[in-house]
């Protein structure tokens, strides 16, 4: 790892680093054979499972045709020899550097009692991928996070919105890693937006519509004589 | 008019096991009539500072007189970016984030990382080592739990758990302070081992804890387990079957309360989980009761497995025996040179991990806690991510409190057991 001679202040405003290793997703392929699902899966999908490895401590890993996500996974899930019921998380993998970015599905099996991890990879121009939130609800929030940090976006998902950063924070996704470590806009830029922002950013349009209006505070005109003066006069 | 059916079950698990046996009721269900009030929905706006949200959440409520239409949950306001933070340090440098995001039972959280990286990178950590991890993991499911119970108590008006189940955790509190100097950010493993040894003495005071804390257990069953209160406040309140609680991806004591036994320490052993004799408690309805039911037997088990785990807690060395990933001792450090070549190297650079990923799970006090470690083969990693337990579990609210009164929403939201610092990270 080529660490600069930067100290470490300077570094983080000098701004992310790419990875330096920049083809990460091709481990060498590995033996299918230790995992009952994998060898189904190539049998079933065979153009589209692109890549098998086996990682860290016998964890398989397959990467899939990322326009055929839904499909496949739905079969694993379906499909009673397999039955990955449990989607444990949704994630991302930004690698930097103009690497595509990898959409991370954790699956598990509660009847087999197996484990799978399922990768589609994403070009960096094309972030568009089919969402999982047919299939289970749970993947409704994973699926949003990873659009709030990394600006994935997920068709068919029904409430696609920011889930950690505020609604209309306009400075990307942070946890790309082209994102400044400290944000995209100055301290300054990011208090003055702060101090102006306004009550409706805090409710979603679903909420709006339901009951009424925030109630408007009056407050009393500087100008206007007070009622000490009044009295006196 | 509406009806509203008030039933009574008293004494459903009247014993205090889990075996799940209706016992007779000594009163027979009757029906409340209830006005209907006007259909003008109304919004009201619940924290983020609050004290029944069990954390910075904030929860806008669509109500129908004082029946929950929808509720919708606003979370990220303790987002403090850990995982963009990870990617900037070394991986014994990110230790001390792990404890900040669940501060209700971060040694969980700390050997959690730890196992996540040292099965990254193909370490096998000593048997003490694992041991001392058991005891450190059991005992803040207890920490973790015992908190759960005490401020869920209060949210259905009972004052006196809580004062007992706080006077408990005071004395874990003091555990993790004899052990790694701090009460809650804690910090104790590393990368190969832990930060050091266990202090002398340090497992009489465990033990001292473990013989007070059955006591206290029992004490709080006694108060709140065949309470009528208690029970017509969450038997059949914020139920959900096991096929939905698995399709929303419940773990944890809430999924074990709908009846699917998955708990990783069984079905996915580590540390030699497999080799303690434990029982994992399920519960049938999938309601606050059963939730509450499976967390008190789950602490009961906990306990065995401290007893078990003290009992065969080895000696030797706690830290793994290989200098590219241990510090060496300061006396070796500062009178060897080959020692003080290490110690430089793993202070200034760290250890380097080999390129690939890892998705180590265990199960922390509030479900699957799961740790996926991306490395380029660098000291730092290229993307951390946790698999927050709460976070999964806290986004089945809306669909468990529709059609609930609020008071009962405000139930379900603490039975689900949340800490926003883990769903915000």
């Amino acid at each position: 790892m080529s660490d600069d001679s930067l100290s470490e202040l300077d570094a983080l405003d000098a701004g992310p680093r790419a990875s330096d290793v920049v083809e990460p997703a091709a481990g060498p392929p590995s033996d299918p054979s230790g995992h009952p699902t994998v060898v189904a899966l190539m049998e079933r999908f065979g153009d589209a499972v692109l890549h098998h490895e086996v990682v860290a401590d016998e964890q398989h890993v397959v990467h899939v045709d990322p326009s055929r996500n839904v499909e496949i996974i739905r079969w694993l899930r379906d499909d009673p020899a397999q039955a990955y019921n449990h989607l444990a998380d949704v994630t991302a993998v930004d690698f930097g550097g103009g690497a595509p970015l990898q959409v991370v599905y954790q699956l598990f099996s509660l009847t087999h009692k197996h484990r799978l991890r399922v990768k589609c990879l994403l070009d960096v121009d094309a972030l568009t991928i089919d969402s999982v939130v047919p299939m289970w609800n749970g993947a409704n929030w994973l699926e949003r996070e990873v659009y709030d940090m990394f600006g994935i976006t997920f068709k068919g998902h029904p409430d696609l919105r920011r889930i950690l950063m505020p609604k209309d924070y306009a400075e990307g996704h942070p946890l790309r890693k082209d994102f400044p470590l400290r944000g995209r806009f100055s301290r300054a830029e990011q208090t003055r937006r702060a101090l102006a922002q306004d009550v409706d950013r805090f409710y979603i349009p679903a909420e709006r519509a339901v009951g009424r209006e925030p109630q408007e505070v009056h407050f009393p005109d500087p100008d206007a004589p007070s009622r000490a003066g009044r009295a006196d006069g | 008019m509406a009806q509203k059916t008030v039933e009574f079950t008293v004494g459903r698990n009247a014993e205090m096991g889990m075996d799940g046996r209706p016992a007779a009721s000594p009163l027979e269900p009757f029906e409340i009539a209830e006005p209907t009030l006007g259909s003008e929905h109304m919004l009201v706006n619940v924290g983020p500072q609050h004290p029944a949200t069990h954390g910075v959440l904030r929860l806008v409520c669509e109500l129908d007189g004082e029946t929950v239409v929808d509720v919708t949950p606003h979370i990220g306001f303790l987002h403090s970016s850990f995982e963009k933070l990870g990617e900037y340090r070394t991986w014994n440098q990110i230790v001390p984030l792990t404890d900040r995001m669940d501060y209700l039972a971060p040694l969980i959280y700390n050997c959690a990382y730890a196992m996540g990286v040292e099965r990254l990178m193909g370490i096998e950590v000593t048997e003490r080592c694992k041991v001392v991890r058991v005891i450190l993991m059991e005992m803040d499911r207890i920490f973790g739990h015992l908190l759960w119970l005490g401020t869920t108590a209060i949210d259905v008006g009972a004052f006196t758990p809580f004062l007992y189940t706080f006077q408990e955790r005071e004395k874990i509190y003091k555990l993790h302070e004899a052990y790694t100097g701090a009460r809650i950010t804690t910090s104790a493993t590393r990368v190969g081992g832990m930060m050091a040894d266990l202090p002398e003495g340090w497992t009489d005071q465990l033990r001292a804890f473990m013989d007070s804390f059955p006591n206290t257990l029992n004490e709080v069953h006694r108060l709140l387990t065949n309470n009528g209160i208690h029970i017509g406040r969450t038997q059949g309140i914020g139920a959900i079957s096991a096929e939905d609680a698995i399709n929303w991806g419940f773990t944890g004591p809430n999924l074990r309360a709908t009846g699917v036994d998955y708990d990783v320490r069984k079905d996915q052993p580590y540390y030699d989980y497999e080799t303690y004799d434990f029982e994992v408690p399920v519960g049938q309805h999938g309601d606050c009761y059963d939730r509450y039911l499976c967390r008190m037997e789950e602490m009961a088990q906990s306990l065995s497995i401290l007893r078990q785990a003290l009992d065969r807690l080895p000696g030797g060395p706690i830290n793994v025996e290989d200098p590219n990933i241990s510090l060496p001792s300061k006396t070796d450090a500062m009178n060897d040179m080959e020692s003080m070549i290490h110690h430089f190297k793993l202070i200034t650079e760290g250890i380097r991990g080999p390129v690939g990923d890892c998705y180590a799970p265990v199960e922390g006090s509030k479900g699957e806690l799961g740790m996926y470690l991306v490395s380029d083969g660098g000291t730092k990693p290229v993307r951390w991510r946790i698999r927050p337990p709460s976070f999964v579990n806290i986004a089945v609210l809306p669909k468990l409190s529709r059609g609930h009164m609020i008071s009962d929403m405000i139930m379900i939201n603490a039975s689900l057991d949340i800490v926003l610092g883990e769903i915000d990270r």
